[in-house]
């Protein structure tokens, strides 16, 4: 009943934002919502089936580069047509990248994810005429749902109707996660996690499935990828680098890699924390190491198993 | 050995580099002779190579009977921290020794130009590995290690006290990663972001030999040296492209590596 509140709350409150919070900060709950929907996927992967990419920096960068070239070259404004390429884009790039790695669990899953990642951000980084090398590509201002929206200021733009059109895909993103997690094929998902060799044995593809998580995770990020361009209205290959991939699963272990909005909480705290200690001391990275180390060593639930504890001493959190 | 997947290991190089430069720049302001530089650098990349000891014990202790996971993501902060840490102590542009690079001269070897100090570290590593080789083969420490990495329950059962092999194994570890470090600084400058570009490397020369196999890693980074080499020469653009196919190649084909055991 709590959480129930707690959630109508947040929606209530992200909802009202634009009209109450500054324009800063509003301007900041863009990329929280883009990377609330990667990690979304990120953790139907690692927090249900139990497999840490160290590489999913690749598919949100592969939205981003499909929402560049589209805008730009191939003319499309339409943010709708966007989105859809995007995911469909992620998934042909998952297809075979998925089908080799989740041949393999644990370290190697996490390294070979890595090295897929490292591929396609040398390939953008060296291939300089088709993808801008280490300039990046603009990303032109997208339409919204038909509705041209070039005379508006940026600024009006970004915390006005994009900034709804970000949340109505988050919303939709979430309840869609929701059902998939609820589903028989969720369940199934966790059984491979706490017992792949019984789940085997109960007649699970267990290949297939995290197949399948991997794929769903990837359309994820590459559709969260695509929402992050237009706020900076550029795109780079930072975001494929893989210091990147380590810092949105840094935000999912912030926040609970073991319950369903953990992650979108975590996307939240980190945004917010980081603009805040670089606006104090420019060194955040040593912040947020000291963090990243104290959580792995004593919360390992994160933000979320904190606040379980709290709640029942006696429970164990996730790990 | 330890089944540790390292991160942080390319911030130990760089750390090893900056502390290597500084080193240096300290021993000629105190005007000792150019020829002998290679002893500070050598001696101040051991020496920081303590930094290893303090992250084992203040953090990856904590972490060995959970899910390697948290250990991955447990380095991963360890890199954020020692970005941060080699700007703040050293600023953001790069620093060099470069001066005494050609202290030794230049040679010719086999038809080419190659400077002296080159051939120091080429032989400097050598004598490291077969050390190495050595100690893992021939010290009653080094058969506890191989152990420890086979069958740690029957290693502990035994009588061996493994904390204190894991801080030992950990800290040789990080010793030559800052060693590596500090001997590189004469040939190129120490950057902060030299460390998160080296893991990339050193993950392509470990995943290629093979996991856990001293052999392997030397064969590995043969191959990536040579390979990047080749590279170069021929089309720029597909240089450390061709190394990660040939990562992704092996990964696939053979996941324990050219050198790997059966049973890893």
């Amino acid at each position: 009943m709590t959480a129930r509140l707690v959630l109508g709350a947040a929606v209530v409150g992200v909802a009202l934002a634009p009209l109450v919070a500054p324009t800063y900060h509003v301007l900041l709950m863009l990329p929280f919502m883009a990377y609330a929907v990667v990690l979304l996927g990120l953790n139907l992967l690692f927090g249900y089936a139990g497999l840490l990419s160290f590489g999913h920096a690749l598919f949100i960068g592969i939205g981003a580069y499909a929402g560049a070239f589209l805008t730009g070259p191939l003319k499309v404004r339409s943010l709708e047509v966007i989105l859809l390429a995007a995911g469909g884009l992620g998934a042909l790039v998952a297809a075979p990248v998925a089908a080799l790695c989740v041949r393999y669990v644990k370290i190697y899953f996490g390294m070979l994810t890595l090295a897929f990642g490292m591929v396609f951000y040398t390939f953008v980084l060296k291939f300089y005429r088709l993808t801008g090398g280490d300039e990046g590509l603009p990303f032109l201002r997208p339409a919204l749902l038909g509705w041209s929206l070039e005379a508006m200021p940026k600024t009006d733009y970004l915390v006005g109707p994009y900034y709804y059109y970000s949340l109505a895909v988050l919303s939709v993103a979430a309840l869609c996660m929701w059902r998939i997690v609820h589903s028989p094929f969720g369940l199934c998902l966790k059984t491979i996690r706490d017992n792949p060799a019984k789940a085997e044995s109960l007649g699970i593809d267990v290949t297939r499935y995290r197949w399948l998580a991997f794929m769903l995770s990837a359309v994820y990020a590459a559709v969260g990828g695509a929402l992050l361009g237009p706020p900076t209205g550029n795109v780079d290959p930072t975001l494929l680098y893989w210091t990147h991939s380590g810092n949105i699963v840094f935000m999912t272990l912030l926040g609970g890699f073991a319950s369903f909005f953990g992650p979108v909480l975590g996307a939240f705290v980190f945004i917010y924390l980081q603009n805040w200690v670089m606006s104090v001391v420019p060194y955040w990275r040593l912040v947020f190491g000291a963090i990243l180390a104290a959580i792995v060593i004593f919360a390992p639930g994160g933000l979320m198993g904190l606040a379980a504890r709290r709640r029942r001493p006696m429970r164990v959190s996730g790990a | 050995m330890q089944k540790i997947f390292n991160l942080a290991c390319g911030s130990f190089y760089a750390l090893g580099a900056y502390v290597g430069v500084s080193a240096v720049s300290w021993y000629t302001s105190a005007g000792g002779p150019a020829a002998l530089f290679v002893l500070p650098l050598a001696l101040a990349g051991l020496a920081v190579g303590a930094i290893g000891f303090v992250v084992e014990r203040g953090l990856l202790r904590f972490v060995y009977d959970r899910d390697e996971a948290f250990q991955l993501l447990l380095t991963f902060a360890v890199v954020l921290m020692m970005e941060d840490a080699i700007r703040l102590t050293w600023g953001t542009s790069p620093q060099s020794t470069s001066a005494l690079y050609l202290t030794y001269g230049q040679v010719r070897v086999l038809g080419a130009t190659a400077p002296v100090y080159n051939l120091i570290v080429i032989a400097a590593s050598l004598v490291i590995a077969l050390l190495i080789g050595g100690l893992l083969t021939r010290t009653t420490f080094g058969r506890i290690i191989r152990a420890a990495a086979d069958n740690r329950e029957m290693v502990e059962a035994l009588g061996v006290d493994l904390r204190r092999v894991y801080a030992r194994v950990f800290t040789l570890g990080t010793a030559l990663g800052t060693l590596g470090g500090a001997l590189v600084i004469p040939a190129t400058a120490a950057m902060s972001e030299m460390g998160i570009e080296l893991i990339v490397e050193a993950f392509a020369v470990v995943v290629i030999g093979g996991l856990g196999s001293m052999r392997g890693a030397f064969v590995g980074a043969l191959v990536v040296g040579v390979l990047r080499a080749i590279a170069i020469s021929v089309y720029p653009e597909l240089e450390m492209l061709l190394i990660y196919f040939i990562v992704i190649a092996v990964l696939v084909l053979r996941p324990r590596g050219l050198f790997g055991g059966a049973a890893a």
